[in-house]
């Protein structure tokens, strides 16, 4: 069996939503805050020296980049160093692993929590976005099941560093070396094109976050091109991946 | 490898201790028991059923106490409990139900809310046996219950236990305090180096391993002398020999006269820690 996962996974995605909601004030103010400090920076501050990019207003061009950006650290962020925590400092895989839970369905779980915490992330910002006045309605409405996916290849990603990790100050090195690089350079704050042609592959075929600008750039404008369905079948089959490898990464971490 | 060719049955309804000093595979057995480490080879059967290809089910009717305290710090002592039913299957009503009851029983009623950080050590260890009694195990695993606690903590979970197992459970446990074994298991297995030494009730391997009595007297050339030309077996223990015998009185008698009652000779019953040092040594572990 590939992995092993039935119902079960519903218990340990539940109990990070019951952590969650317990400190709920504060797992609330990033998604309201960023959006707002980076429009009001990038998008209406520098962004009055750029007229437009591609004819699109820039605050209209980083508003699905802020999105996807939001997603991308809150569902890494939760499978690396949260999860980590999680597994490490405090036991709670040895915890639940002693139960009818088997350890493929709390990866997944983990996995599927760290999803779902990027799509309330997505969820949050969107009435920020509104009135800004930066996304298009009801294409936008999409933004919000997107960030699902896109939450679960982050996720899935994360993952495999955790189960991979030393150490949790280990964990900078993907954090600041892929993270970081993917902010700045996934067609985010500035056209893709704009890179050297070599470049410009490079970034299609290694950072997922240029797939999901992409796609969230359409969304936001809405206007649909064949290309996004590239996009779409790259995150897929990337999520794929990704989620089936950390299961397996963990089994070896664990289990011993 | 960490326990070799082991070989032991536990009986519905009974205490059973495994004694070994650290290293000796006491928490490798417990985890193969929960279906946890994998091992390389012979068989394991828990309810009669395989732990390779019945973890789901075994684990289902385990109840689990380990040895490191891993209780959700993220919840209160109550949450703990229901969150813990919940990866059992249990509906919310019947958790929430157990849970009260549970924490009655360990006499946690009073931490109900509080975050397990707030907790002292004897309290987590209380709710982590609440914890794993959540499911109503036929079985119940405790790999070092009572580590760590204060006298007061030691007896209440060992009054615990003791209720636990008048009820019927059958309850596996591992220790280091020797008394702790001795008081609460009706049977159990020394382990040293991964494998079984010994297996027995308490009573039976003192008798077998130690003797009725334990002579002690502080060793000097003398009394070492003495013991030689008496012809008596006696055990070397820092600055104490120790002689096992079933004539105290007359060992006593003649160390006094050797050592011109110039040293304190003292009788008092073998226990299960001359047994477990006998076979064990005296050397550290780790």
């Amino acid at each position: 069996m590939i992995v092993d996962i039935t119902t079960r996974v519903q218990s340990v995605w539940r109990r990070n939503w019951d952590a969650f909601l317990r400190t709920y004030k504060v797992n609330f103010i990033p998604p309201f805050v960023e959006p707002v400090l980076y429009l009001l920076a990038l998008g209406f501050g520098l962004g009055t020296y750029i007229e437009a990019v591609d004819g699109i207003p820039y605050p209209v061009f980083i508003a699905p980049a802020l999105v996807s950006i939001s997603v991308m650290y809150s569902a890494f962020f939760e499978c690396t160093y949260s999860s980590f925590v999680r597994m490490y400092y405090q036991k709670t895989f040895d915890a639940i692993i002693a139960t009818p839970v088997g350890i493929d369905e709390v990866i997944a779980g983990e996995m599927l929590w760290g999803a779902t915490r990027g799509m309330i992330y997505a969820a949050l910002m969107l009435p920020v976005l509104l009135i800004f006045n930066v996304v298009a309605m009801p294409s936008s409405l999409l933004l919000i099941p997107f960030a699902f996916l896109a939450g679960l290849l982050f996720a899935g990603i994360a993952m495999c560093f955790t189960a991979i990790t030393p150490s949790i100050d280990a964990l900078n090195y993907p954090s600041f070396l892929f993270i970081t690089p993917m902010f700045l350079f996934s067609g985010t704050f500035f056209p893709l094109d704009l890179l050297p042609e070599p470049i410009q592959y490079f970034a299609l075929a290694t950072l997922p976050l240029t797939h999901v600008v992409a796609v969230n750039r359409a969304i936001t404008l809405a206007a649909f091109s064949p290309v996004n369905l590239l996009n779409l079948a790259w995150i897929a089959a990337a999520t794929a991946i990704f989620f089936v490898l950390a299961i397996r990464l963990m089994r070896r971490r664990l289990i011993v | 490898m960490a326990v070799d060719r082991i070989a032991f049955r536990v009986r519905e309804g009974e205490v059973f201790g495994f004694l070994g000093p650290n290293g000796a595979g006491k928490t490798t057995t417990m985890k193969m028991i929960q279906c946890i480490s994998p091992k390389s080879g012979g068989t394991l059967q828990v309810f009669g059923m395989d732990v390779d290809t019945h973890h789901r089910r075994i684990k289902s009717r385990l109840g689990v106490v380990p040895q490191e305290n891993n209780l959700d710090p993220d919840f209160s002592a109550y949450r703990n409990l229901l969150i813990y039913a919940r990866y059992f299957g249990i509906p919310k009503r019947e958790a929430e139900r157990r849970a009260e009851d549970l924490l009655a029983f360990m006499q946690l009623d009073e931490k109900r809310d509080v975050l397990i950080d707030n907790l002292s050590g004897g309290m987590k260890r209380r709710l982590i046996i609440a914890r794993a009694l959540v499911n109503e195990p036929e079985l119940l695993i405790l790999d070092e219950p009572t580590i760590g606690l204060d006298p007061q903590a030691r007896h209440l979970i060992w009054e615990k236990l003791r209720s636990l197992r008048a009820e019927g459970n059958t309850l596996v446990l591992t220790t280091h305090y020797l008394d702790e074994a001795e008081r609460l298991c009706d049977r159990l297995v020394i382990m040293d180096h991964g494998k079984i030494l010994v297996e027995g009730t308490p009573a039976d391997l003192i008798r077998e391993h130690a003797g009725n009595d334990v002579v002690e007297v502080e060793r000097t050339q003398k009394v070492v002398a003495r013991l030689e030309e008496l012809g008596l077996n006696y055990d070397l223990a820092g600055d104490v020999v120790q002689v096992f015998t079933d004539r105290p009185n007359d060992v006593a008698r003649e160390l006094l006269e050797a050592c011109r009652h110039e040293a304190a000779v003292t009788v008092r019953p073998a226990t299960l820690e001359d047994v477990f040092l006998r076979l064990t040594g005296r050397s550290l572990r780790e």
